[in-house]
């Protein structure tokens, strides 16, 4: 049982990248994001394509960090992807819902076109890569270490809850202390306020989007490296992603951080006496249960 | 000969369209004339085809027990599959709604994400609910002992067309009546619904109930007119984003153009298959691929350059003004 909490958490810290940018555009741009799943998918096969592709064609060598599943490639292509879905996010903004914002649609308009970027992604994927599930090293033994009370974790999982925490921290400092991240905070707040400030919401949603994309990328290409990379991946994250917000209450970089851990801890150890694949239905029991319990999620106040 | 082939690949055509134009009158209830943003229709579609299909055929025995186990089979006609699969739509539809309708209109559309994907899981993993991932096979058609199988299709085609205008029908009755106009009103305006005296939650909940009872009528037809359904046929892309770019493309908020838009849409989308056959051999495994991401784009163009659709919406619906 404690192993399968250890595996929650290193699931959880996943779902939560993705949660705190799905977040994040929810609060500040008030908008569902449908595709946010697959901005996981495209992380993962941005670096799938750097790694085996572009850096193979450079030389960068393709040995391992010592007992790691991956080297210089993935420490290369890791920001290198997170770098390109966030301008992916930046692009679709510009190709679709700034035109569908300037027409001034109503809010489902832009879920649906979301919805559609989603099947566009994934479809791109299918296309370039098949159906397959596929791996950043195929056939290779991935040793685990053994810690007290007989749990094993591989010394790769460890390393992502490092990198985790690091973008974690990273963007909490960036939200608090640059200006950049005052005005996010301000324009999730109250839009009208800010616009009133002088804040250039423009760009705001821009940064907001090449965020979102970024730690969803992120996200996608830690479950690569963890699991394996496919392109529906991402669409099963959808519903936990959206369960860890709602449950963090929407707009809420910490509530998505502890509703991601917390529905990656249940979808782990629901596999205890569930077959695995159920996954994606114990996020949606779950998220059912916030909705009839406390809509606002733990942190919201009384409806505003 | 080679006219009769083509006829009957028209026929064959006509169904599904028409299959697909029962789905589009339902999402129209609830999207085009209440604002219910419903993205799990393929959970609809699954159920509705599932427990027509096993009202319809008997529970297996014997031998045949072994190789396909479903929890029952009771052996009714037709007509009752398709009331069974509209009564069980609508069931979930009501259960689905009590967490969600009160809330924002993203709650419910992620809520039937959910009830989607958790269903396909459901009847993928549970074997002795409907034989898992093999599905059900044989099911029964109706007045399937008149014609020769060969020729069956023309009297599917005929029922399909019977049970579109039936639905047609009572869809315009309904939307034109004093409930369709409160309807009309949630989907504007809200809060001036709710101070006009409406109970906003009623009436999306039964919006909701009675497009997701249509779609299971889609779903029991689509499980008939196949004769064999498994867990892998309702997917997000054939079970909810096909439709849903049939009713935008057609007009949401219009009947006629719920239905127009299902023949549009699955005239291209058959288009399209022409045209990938025109492909080299490398990327014919990779068509289906091709295909639905062409119709993405054709989404993206209508919501930023046509989001009426072909027809548009009907403004007036109300024959005392005019």
């Amino acid at each position: 049982m404690a192993e399968l909490v250890i595996y929650g958490i290193v699931l959880g810290s996943i779902i939560s990248l993705g949660a705190i940018g799905l977040t994040l555009v929810y609060g500040i741009i008030r908008f569902a994001n449908f595709a946010h799943g697959d901005f996981l998918t495209a992380g993962a096969y941005s670096a799938l394509f750097m790694a085996t592709v572009v850096l193979s064609w450079i030389g960068i060598p393709d040995s391992n960090f010592g007992s790691l599943s991956f080297g210089w490639r993935m420490a290369i292509a890791f920001p290198f992807s997170m770098a390109a879905v966030g301008c992916v996010a930046i692009v679709l903004d510009r190709v679709l819902y700034r035109k569908l914002r300037q027409k001034g649609s109503g809010p489902v308009l832009f879920a649906m076109s979301s919805l559609g970027a989603a099947f566009i992604i994934r479809m791109i994927i299918f296309i370039l890569w098949g159906a397959d599930s596929l791996f950043y090293k195929p056939g290779m033994l991935r040793p685990a270490l053994e810690l007290p009370l007989g749990i094993k974790i591989r010394p790769d999982q460890i390393l992502m809850l490092l990198v985790v925490l690091f973008l974690i921290t990273t963007l909490h400092f960036f939200l608090q202390k640059t200006k950049m991240g005052k005005a996010m905070r301000a324009t999730a707040d109250n839009m009208e306020l800010a616009l009133i400030s002088g804040i250039d919401t423009e760009r705001i949603i821009t940064w907001t989007w090449g965020i979102g994309g970024a730690l969803a990328a992120a996200g996608g290409i830690l479950y690569g490296i963890d699991v394996q990379l496919h392109p529906h991946m991402g669409w099963n994250f959808l519903i936990p992603l959206f369960a860890a917000t709602i449950l963090g209450t929407i707009g809420n970089m910490y509530g998505a951080l502890i509703g991601g851990l917390t529905i990656g801890i249940a979808q782990q150890v629901s596999t205890a006496f569930l077959l695995p694949t159920y996954k994606p239905a114990v996020a949606f029991i779950i998220m059912i249960l916030i909705l009839l319990i406390r809509p606002e999620g733990i942190f919201g106040g009384s409806s505003r | 000969m080679e006219i009769w082939g083509i006829i009957a690949y028209l026929v064959s055509f006509a169904i599904m369209a028409g299959i697909y134009a029962v789905f589009c009158l339902g999402l129209n209830i609830q999207w085009g004339y209440t604002g219910l943003f419903n993205i799990g229709i393929a959970g609809f579609f699954c159920i509705g085809a599932y427990a027509s299909a096993m009202i319809t055929t008997p529970k297996p025995t014997g031998l045949y027990a072994h190789y396909v186990r479903q929890i029952f089979g009771l052996n009714l006609p037709f007509i009752i599959g398709l009331l069974g699969a509209a009564v069980i739509c609508g069931i979930v539809a009501f259960l689905i709604g009590i967490p969600t309708l009160r809330l924002g209109e993203d709650y419910l559309a992620i809520s039937t994400i959910g009830i989607a994907e958790t269903f396909r899981l459901i009847f993928n993993n549970e074997h002795w609910l409907a034989n898992g991932p093999r599905g059900l096979m044989g099911l029964p058609q109706p007045f399937q002992d008149l014609v020769d199988p060969k020729h069956y299709n023309y009297i599917y085609l005929i029922i399909i067309l019977i049970i579109v205008v039936i639905v047609y029908l009572s869809i315009e009755k309904a939307i034109r009546s004093p409930w369709g106009r409160v309807l009309r009103a949630i989907r504007e305006d809200e809060v001036s619904a709710a101070m006009s005296g409406k109970d906003i939650f009623h009436f999306k909940m039964q919006s909701l109930i009675f497009g997701a009872m249509i779609m299971g009528i889609g779903g029991a037809l689509y499980a008939h007119y196949t004769k064999a359904i498994s867990p892998d046929v309702f997917t997000p892309l054939y079970g909810t984003f096909i439709i849903w770019v049939m009713l935008m493309a057609g007009g949401s908020g219009n009947n006629k153009g719920a239905v127009l838009g299902a023949y549009v849409i699955w005239l291209i989308w058959i288009g399209t298959k022409f045209m990938t056959d025109l492909l080299p051999y490398t990327l014919k495994a990779r068509a289906p691929y091709i295909r639905f991401l062409l119709i993405g784009i054709l989404l993206e163009i209508i919501l930023i350059y046509r989001p009426r659709g072909l027809l548009g919406e009907e403004k007036k619906v109300s024959k005392l003004v005019d």
